[in-house]
C-alpha cells in the first residue's frame, strides 16, 4: 500500500466520473494536438519544398498561385511566359541558375512537369530503376506515383490535358523509363519529362509535325541528332513562339532578393514571387484557422478541468469520513493535501494520454484521406516537442483542479466528522 | 499505560467534561461508561489524540500528547494508539487486506505480511482478504476494524461503542476479541459504552454523567447506579 495505490483505487471507485473527465479533458488534448502535428508538420513540408528556390518567375497574377503551381504543384498556373524573356533572364549577372517548367498536363492525379535534368538535382532524387528521359515521350515517375498506381519500367500511361481529369492525350501515350528514389518532397508525386516531351502533347507539335525536335535541339541535342533534320531558322521561328510555363530561380548573390523580383515585376512582361515570403503569407492566413480551433481546444480543456474540480470536490463531501479514519491511523494533513492533489494530477495526465493517443490516431487518419490527396504528408507517427508542453499544462490543471479540494481535506477536524457519522 | 490529570473540555464555553485523573495500567481493560451526550466519545477522543482538551494533561507509554505538534502528533497516533469507532467505517474503494495495509503504512511501519496474515486469521477474514467492504456483513466489517486497530500492535486499543449495534451473540464475540487481541501482546484496552451488557466483564469502571462530578470508581458503584 502506498500513496499512488490509494489514490488509484480512488479513481478506479469512481469510474463513470473517471471515464467522463477524460473523455473531455482527452477530447481537448487531441484537439490541440492535430493542430500541433498539422501546422508543424505543414510547415516542415513548406519548407523542404521551398528549400533552394530563391524565387519563380512566371506570367502576371496572383503571386501566391505562382508559387502553389510550381513550387507545392497544388494549383493551376497563372499563365505562360515566352522562353525568349526567360532565356534572357538567365543570363541576368545575379542569377546562378534556372530551372524551366512546363506545366499543364496530369496523370491520375499526379501533375505531369516538363522540365530539365536540373530538377531532380535541385530535389536531389535519382533515378533509382531504369534511367533518365532520353526522348520525347518518356518520362520517369517519383517514387508516390509508382507505387500508387503500381507502375513499373515500359509501361505505358495517358496523360490528361489540365489538372484532374481533362480530356485525354490519347494518342500521345507516355512510357515510363525510370523510377525516382524517395526524397521525402513534392517530387515524390510527380511525373517528370522534357520540356520538350509537354510542348509535344500541345498544339505545338501537332500544327508542326517536328516541333518538338526543335526544342529537343535546344536542351538535349546530344540524344535527338538522327531526328533532327530541320533548319535552323525553323528553330529560331519556333522559340518565337515557345512558353514555360514558370521558372525556377536560384541568386547568385543574397542581394539579388533586393533588387531582382522587382526589376522583373518593372521591366518584363513576368512576374516574380519569393516562395519564402508567399509561404509565410499562406501559413499567416491559415494561422486565423488554426487559432479559432485553438481557442476551442482550450475551452474543451477549461471545462474539463472544471470536471476535475467538481469530481474531487464532491468526493471530499463523500470523503470526509474516510479522511478522518486515516488521520486515526495515522495520515498527517499534509499527506491528505498530497493525495488529493496527486489525484487531481493523475486525472489530468489519463486526460492527456488519451488525447494524446486520440490526437495522433486522428492525425494518421487525416494524413491518410485528407493530406494524401492534397498532396500533403501528414502523418500521425510524428512527434512534437510541443507534446511535452501539453504534459506539464496536464500538471498544472491537475494541481490548480484539485488544490480546493485537497485544502477542504487537510482541514477536516477529525473529532467532528467521527461524531457527526 | 494511559493517564489524564485534569482534563477539561468546553465546546463555545460550555464545560462538557471535566475528569480530575484517570488512569489504566499497563495492559489493563477499563471502561467508560455514560449515556449518549454524557461526553463518553469527546474523552475517547481526547485519549486518542483526536481532539486537543481544553485543559489537561493526556500521556499514553509515557508520551505527554500535548507535547506533539501537528504531524508528530499523527505518527504517534498511528504508532501507539488503535481506534475501534462505533461506525465500523472501512474505505470503500480498497479491499479488507488492503484497509488493513493501509494502517501499517498510515502510521509508517512496515507492511507485515506475515502480520497480516495472522490478524486475518485470528479474526477468521482470510477468506475475504480480496473482499471489498460493501460485500462484507456487519460483523465482518466490526472484525476488520478491529484488526486495522490491532495491526501495529498499539500500546493502546480504544474502543467507542464497539458493540452497540449487536446482538448479544455477536457483542459477546466482538468483545471477546478486543480482550483476546490486547492480552495477546498485552495492550492497555478502554472500552466507551452504555451497553449494560458489557460491564459484568470489567473490573475498572468510569462513569460518566454528570460533568461536573465525575470519578473513577469501583465495579460495585458503576452497578449500583
Amino acid at each position: 500500500m502506498n500513496i499512488l495505490k490509494l489514490t488509484l483505487s480512488y479513481i478506479r471507485q469512481n469510474k463513470l466520473g473517471t471515464a467522463l473527465n477524460v473523455l473531455l479533458l482527452g477530447l481537448g488534448m487531441a484537439t490541440i494536438v492535430v493542430l500541433l502535428l498539422f501546422s508543424k508538420q505543414l510547415d516542415d513540408n513548406l519548407q523542404s519544398n521551398v528549400k533552394g528556390i530563391d524565387l519563380v518567375v512566371g506570367a502576371k497574377g496572383s503571386p501566391l498561385q505562382l508559387i502553389l503551381s510550381s513550387v507545392f504543384h497544388i494549383d493551376t498556373p497563372p499563365g505562360n511566359i515566352p522562353v525568349r524573356e526567360a532565356r534572357e533572364l538567365s543570363m541576368h549577372p545575379m542569377v546562378a541558375e534556372t530551372i524551366p517548367l512546363a506545366l499543364g498536363d496530369s496523370y491520375e492525379q499526379y501533375r505531369i512537369v516538363g522540365s530539365t535534368p536540373a530538377l531532380l538535382d535541385h530535389y536531389e532524387v535519382a533515378v533509382v530503376q531504369g534511367a533518365s528521359w532520353s526522348s520525347a515521350f518518356e518520362v520517369v515517375v517519383g517514387s508516390q506515383v509508382a507505387e500508387e498506381e503500381g507502375l513499373t519500367i515500359g509501361d505505358t500511361i495517358v496523360s490528361a490535358h489540365g489538372i484532374g481529369g481533362g480530356n485525354a492525350h490519347g494518342d500521345h501515350p507516355l512510357r515510363v523509363v525510370g523510377i525516382l528514389g524517395s526524397a521525402g518532397s513534392v517530387i515524390d508525386r510527380l511525373v517528370v519529362t522534357s520540356i520538350e516531351t509537354v510542348w509535344a502533347m500541345h498544339g505545338l507539335h501537332s500544327a508542326e509535325e517536328d516541333a518538338h525536335d526543335e526544342h529537343d535541339e535546344e536542351d538535349s541535342h546530344d540524344h535527338e541528332e538522327s531526328e533532327s533534320d530541320h533548319h535552323d531558322e525553323d528553330v529560331m521561328a519556333s522559340d518565337e513562339n515557345l512558353e514555360y510555363t514558370t521558372l525556377l530561380v536560384k541568386y547568385k548573390t543574397p542581394i539579388a532578393a533586393a533588387t531582382l523580383p522587382r526589376y522583373i515585376n518593372k521591366e518584363t512582361s513576368m512576374q516574380a514571387a519569393a516562395p519564402v515570403f508567399q509561404t509565410a503569407r499562406l501559413l499567416s492566413l491559415l494561422g486565423t484557422g488554426i487559432d479559432a480551433f485553438r481557442v476551442f481546444a482550450y475551452v474543451l480543456i477549461f471545462a474539463a478541468s472544471l470536471g476535475v474540480f467538481i469530481a474531487l470536490y464532491n468526493a471530499m463531501k463523500e470523503r470526509a469520513y474516510d479522511l478522518a479514519i486515516m488521520r486515526t491511523m495515522g495520515a498527517s494533513r499534509g499527506f491528505l493535501l498530497k493525495q488529493v492533489i496527486l489525484e487531481g494530477v493523475l486525472l489530468a495526465l489519463l486526460g492527456t494520454l488519451f488525447g494524446l493517443i486520440l490526437g495522433h490516431g486522428a492525425a494518421e487518419l487525416l494524413g491518410t484521406f485528407v493530406g494524401e490527396s492534397r498532396g500533403l504528408d501528414i502523418s500521425g507517427f510524428f512527434f512534437s516537442i510541443d507534446e511535452l508542453w501539453l504534459v506539464a499544462l496536464a500538471i498544472v490543471i491537475g494541481v490548480i483542479a484539485s488544490v480546493l479540494p485537497a485544502i477542504q481535506a487537510y482541514r477536516t477536524d477529525i473529532a467532528r466528522t467521527l461524531s457527526q457519522s | 499505560m494511559i493517564e489524564l490529570r485534569g482534563i477539561e473540555h468546553r465546546y463555545e464555553k460550555d464545560l462538557v467534561l471535566s475528569l480530575p485523573h484517570f488512569s489504566v495500567d499497563s495492559g489493563g481493560h477499563a471502561l467508560v461508561l455514560g449515556l449518549s451526550g454524557s461526553g463518553k466519545s469527546t474523552l475517547l477522543h481526547i485519549m486518542g489524540g483526536l481532539l486537543r482538551p481544553t485543559a489537561g494533561s493526556v500521556t499514553v507509554a509515557g508520551v505527554d500528547m500535548s507535547s506533539l505538534k501537528g504531524h508528530q502528533l499523527d505518527r504517534f497516533r498511528g504508532k501507539h494508539i488503535g481506534i475501534v469507532f462505533q461506525q465500523m467505517h472501512l474505505l470503500g474503494s480498497l479491499t479488507v487486506e488492503e484497509n488493513i495495509r493501509l494502517a501499517s503504512y498510515l502510521a509508517g511501519k512496515p507492511q507485515d505480511d506475515a502480520r497480516i496474515r495472522e490478524v486475518l486469521t485470528e479474526l477468521d477474514l482470510f477468506d475475504k482478504a480480496k473482499s471489498y467492504p460493501n460485500t462484507l456483513s456487519q460483523g465482518q466489517k466490526q472484525r476488520v476494524c478491529i484488526a486495522r486497530a490491532v495491526i501495529n500492535k498499539p500500546e493502546l486499543i480504544l474502543a467507542d461503542e464497539p458493540t452497540s449495534s449487536l446482538d448479544d451473540v455477536r457483542s459477546e464475540n466482538v468483545l471477546r476479541l478486543l480482550v483476546k487481541q490486547a492480552e495477546s501482546y498485552g495492550a492497555t484496552l478502554v472500552i466507551a459504552t452504555h451497553d449494560q451488557r458489557i460491564k459484568p466483564h470489567f473490573e475498572n469502571q468510569l462513569v460518566l454523567d454528570d460533568p461536573v462530578n465525575v470519578t473513577q470508581s469501583a465495579v460495585e458503584e458503576a452497578i449500583s447506579r
